[in-house]
């Protein structure tokens, strides 16, 4: 995946809970066998709806979603992510995220900015109020910041997410360091199971 | 910033731990401060939607498959329920299936092809056929793993770039979670089914509650359930959260699994079964949350909005948003109410269905399916009701017919259907048409989960029999 270490720009704010990956991308985009083309499966039974949010022109060309608690909850497709991206979004804030859409979100490069409630609140209410408000997101800090309202906040990042995401790294050569350690972890398994 | 310990939050060295703890300690490979643990992975289950990327990903990277033999596919997603023996007609489904099929070739995995007596979901297979045992860990790219921790695995779902290193690796890196014990006590009135247990539990826990961490169900309710009740109690752990649930396996579990195809036999046989004795809470564990839930006040629930904490019982009203404290709560309310066509203060049991689906890897074992017989015996389904009851698996789908389940099903007008995942998630020919109703054994009632526009109410399968009769939503109980 790609480094990344800052985000910055415009949110769209999403003001719902519960916002399941089923949303995300319904399950008939999920038949696809690539790994690209899922920006138009975005949310896609709610962006026929012309009041969504994602349809409002003062909203074009953000790169946050922002989401309510329990953003991504549901079905563990890692589509809702790549869908996510390739729309455009380099990150999600939200108070509290589905497990796996959160661990999907780190393997991609896709920040997950788990901010509590009322730095949700405050967000969502700012955004709505302002869609051209400027949110500045540090990776290498775990921050969150809107300086026009005055906001400056952190985030919670485990130290090996964060390393990973700032630099781009592959899991699996990671883990292949441990190869040895695997090996004779197999060797101790029981006889029945191996 | 937070830092990561080694394992999930583990007590006291040496001290009481509980199952979730010991079955997480003795699959660790490695671990280092800051850093996850590498777990060891004993089973991968795999299927056609969350994995090609992942194949396309060790081909990109010239990867192996390091332990193919520990990895075992089916077709459960796409396929039909009807004609199999017929091409997919859905061209994208074809090539899903297909491609499965090529990968599982290429890379030397064991594949239960549509039409194989074998095949069926993913997560009634696995059980079935053996290979889910008491302390392993057991993965798939599909949220509803959960379901083998009814055998006391730890066992969770996983996106695909986490398919492709358990393919690459056999281990996956997990961070420390919490652990949660949910105790359900006392007895169960007569009437109300493992579904309802889960049920009440998501009413109890909400659909956040679980994040975080890994939950041990337990209690006398618990203890009572059968391993197919247990099955259908884990596997909706993930609507609450939890990464996992487990039970800790006893003599149901080990009757279950004696003589099945992949169950260990003879000395080994004797051998697993004395392991299996210690995956057991210790007394005087203790756990970061609990939740205590008294059975006796488990009656038949239903989903009634659109996420699967919306529950109340069968008896009750539509609930008022406005009667909902918490303002996030009361929105929610009012969005599901308007997406479900449903208003406030009516009876759930005068809410007419359209469809009644009795299926998925919650609901589609035999007990399951003899359940719904035990109420469509002898009665007729409503005019003008769709219904459709779906095995979970060929073996389910030969039991019932051996048991002559099928024939109480016809003759009470329900449509009979080869296994598959079907209308839980509406991949293949199986949907609602936009503003249908359904009464459905599934897991998930979220918007369009069945179909756009269609709308999802989660119930047992002897809720759902009796509602295909009754033509609103009903319990056995109110046939009479």
């Amino acid at each position: 995946m790609e480094p990344v270490a800052i985000v910055q720009g415009t949110a769209v704010p999403l003001d719902r809970s519960d916002v399941d990956t089923d949303q995300i991308i319904p399950s008939d985009w999920l038949k696809r066998v690539e790994r690209t083309g899922f920006e138009k499966g975005l949310f896609s039974e709610w962006r026929d709806g012309e009041d969504f949010v994602l349809n409002n022109e003062e909203y074009a060309g953000a790169n946050i979603l922002l989401g309510g608690p329990n953003f991504g909850t549901g079905s563990s497709r890692e589509h809702a992510v790549w869908a996510i991206q390739q729309y455009g979004f380099a990150a999600v804030i939200s108070p509290r995220f589905g497990p796996i859409f959160k661990n999907n979100s780190t393997k991609n490069g896709l920040v997950p900015v788990e901010v509590d409630t009322a730095t949700a609140e405050t967000l969502m209410a700012a955004v709505q109020a302002d869609p051209t408000l400027e949110i500045t997101i540090d990776v290498e800090r775990a921050t969150i910041e809107a300086p026009a309202i005055g906001l400056a906040s952190t985030f919670d990042l485990s130290e090996s997410i964060r390393h990973r995401l700032l630099n781009g790294l592959d899991d699996i050569g990671i883990t292949m360091q441990q190869v040895d350690k695997i090996g004779s972890f197999e060797g101790s398994r029981p006889s029945y199971m191996a | 910033m937070s830092e990561e310990t080694t394992g999930p939050k583990t007590n006291i060295e040496n001290g009481p731990r509980t199952i979730i703890e010991k079955v997480w300690d003795r699959h660790v490979v490695h671990a280092a401060e800051g850093e996850p643990s590498l777990l060891y992975i004993d089973l991968h289950l795999v299927h056609e939607v969350t994995s090609p990327q992942a194949f396309d990903g060790l081909r990109l990277t010239n990867r192996p498959i390091r332990r193919p033999e520990l990895t075992v596919a089916t077709e459960d997603h796409n396929v039909p329920t009807a004609d199999i023996d017929q091409p997919i007609a859905d061209p994208v489904s074809k090539a899903q299936v297909d491609t499965l099929r090529k990968n599982c070739d290429e890379f030397g995995v064991k594949l239960y092809s549509m039409g194989d007596i074998n095949q069926g979901i993913v997560h009634v297979i696995g059980p079935e056929l053996g290979l889910t045992q008491p302390g392993m860990t057991v993965v798939c790219g599909d949220s509803h793993t959960s379901t083998h921790g009814a055998f006391g695995a730890l066992a969770f779902g996983i996106g695909t770039s986490e398919v492709e290193h358990v393919l690459a690796t056999q281990t996956l890196q997990q961070s420390a979670q919490e652990t949660m014990a949910i105790t359900v006590n006392g007895e169960l009135p007569e009437g109300s089914t493992a579904k309802d247990v889960v049920l009440a539990i998501l009413g109890a826990a909400d659909t956040g509650g679980g994040i975080g961490a890994i939950a041990e169900f337990r209690g006398p309710v618990i203890e009572a359930l059968s391993m197919e009740g247990r099955m259908t109690v884990c596997n909706m752990s993930i609507e609450f959260g939890a990464k996992a649930g487990m039970i800790a396996p006893d003599d149901t579990t080990f009757e279950y699994l004696k003589g099945r195809p992949n169950a260990p036999s003879g000395a080994e046989w004797d051998a697993a079964v004395a392991d299996w004795k210690t995956l057991r809470s210790d007394e005087g564990a203790t756990y970061d949350r609990e939740i205590i839930i008294d059975g006796a006040d488990i009656v038949p629930y239903m989903t009634w909005g659109t996420n699967p904490g919306q529950v109340l019982p069968i008896s009750a009203d539509v609930p008022d948003p406005a009667s909902f404290e918490d303002p996030g709560a009361s929105d929610a309310a009012a969005r599901a109410l308007e997406y479900m066509g449903l208003t406030a203060g009516t009876p759930l049991k005068d809410v007419p269905v359209d469809t009644v689906f009795i299926g998925s890897c919650t609901n589609s074992r035999i007990e399951d399916l003899r359940a719904a017989a035990a109420v469509a015996k002898g009665r007729k389904v409503k005019d003008g009701m769709r219904t459709l009851v779906v095995p979970g698996s060929g073996l389910v789908k030969k039991q019932a017919e051996e048991e002559g389940l099928h024939t109480i099903f016809i003759e009470a007008g329900f449509d009979w259907r080869e296994p598959g995942c079907s209308m839980c998630l509406a991949m293949n020919p199986d949907k609602l048409a936009p503003g249908e109703r359904s009464a459905s054994t599934s897991n998930r009632n979220f918007e369009g989960r069945q179909g756009r526009g269609g709308r999802t109410h989660l119930v047992s399968p002897a809720v759902a029999a009796a509602t295909a009769i009754a033509g609103t939503f009903a319990t056995p109980a109110d046939l009479d």
